[in-house]
């Protein structure tokens, strides 16, 4: 199958590739898994005070399609306040990438690890 | 008309547990009574029917003869419906121990001995699947609610494991 010039781009040059401390306070981390395909995604975010978005980190094992959603989603989270993060849709990453059909559920998976690295996070610094 | 229920159409306790002696034994002997060649002087739809029911019943064995397969064809049958394709989980410990496999898999050519390593690697994999095999033959064997939903976590993580399995597999064949 053929993947588009942007999945391609972010395959061969992955951003934000690694991850940060778990334990750290100002660290969310969401860890989701597909069992359709076997698919892992670690997604991390380190959160200002303010609750922004101040840098991401990923490590995904999966399909080119899977990498390039979390890539993506990396630079999208940037600057971004947990609140506004939390309502990135599967389909926004899914057409910015050009994913065909049978790989939307690699969107899902990015959308879902967001999600739980902010809810990690929440959790985490809840008075 | 052939049953559509699997375990009926190959004579076999249904349940976790199935006699393999008994089912491929079964299965031969419907693929003896379906083979196209006693269809040669039939009507075409006595034809039609017969490469339809032998359909059934390769579907059938390869469901019922795969741990994996049999058990999300049970669970179907109890009425606990799959997740759907899409669906992701979160459980953190299972997927971190997933990652590290994963790491380790990725990095496996580098390794002094790459052959040895992916041996191990394989066996210890090995033993992970049997293990779960055995939790799920356990979960159906006590059959309430509960158990039949730990099954259904089971076969998730169970769809990880063969996914590895396969990766590891491709990469022995490319280090023999």
């Amino acid at each position: 199958m053929a993947y588009s010039d942007k999945v391609m781009d972010h395959y061969e040059n992955p951003r934000n590739v690694g991850s940060f401390e778990k334990d750290a306070s100002d660290v969310g981390t969401g860890m989701v898994g597909a069992p359709a395909c076997g698919d892992v995604m670690k997604l991390q975010i380190k959160v200002s005070k303010e609750g922004v978005i101040e840098d991401a980190r990923f490590k995904t094992y999966g399909c080119g399609s899977a990498i390039a959603s979390s890539s993506l989603l990396t630079e999208w989270v940037k600057g971004k306040t947990l609140e506004e993060a939390q309502t990135i849709k599967n389909s926004d990453i899914a057409e910015e990438l050009a994913l065909p059909p049978v790989k939307v559920h690699c969107s899902v998976l990015a959308e879902d690890a967001i999600k739980a690295a902010i809810s990690d996070y929440q959790q985490k610094n809840k008075e | 008309m052939l049953t559509q229920d699997y375990f009926e159409l190959f004579g076999v306790e249904p349940g976790f547990e199935v006699d393999a002696e008994r089912l491929m034994h079964r299965y031969r002997e419907l693929q003896k009574v379906l083979h196209p060649d006693r269809y040669v002087n039939a009507s075409d739809q006595e034809r039609h029917l017969a490469m339809q029911q032998a359909a059934q019943v390769n579907d059938g064995y390869q469901t019922l003869k795969d741990p994996l397969s049999r058990a999300r064809y049970l669970l179907t049958q109890r009425g606990i419906e799959e997740a759907p394709e899409q669906a992701t989980i979160r459980d953190v410990d299972f997927l971190e121990e997933q990652m590290e496999l994963r790491e380790t898999l990725a990095e496996i050519r580098s390794d002094a001995d790459p052959q040895g390593s992916i041996f191990h690697f394989l066996a210890a994999l090995n033993a992970k699947e049997k293990a779960y095999i055995s939790q799920l033959s356990a979960a159906f064997a006590e059959a309430d609610e509960a158990a039949l939903n730990e099954a259904g976590a089971l076969v998730q993580r169970l769809r990880f494991v063969r996914r590895l399995q396969q990766e590891a597999e491709a990469i022995e064949e490319e280090l023999l």
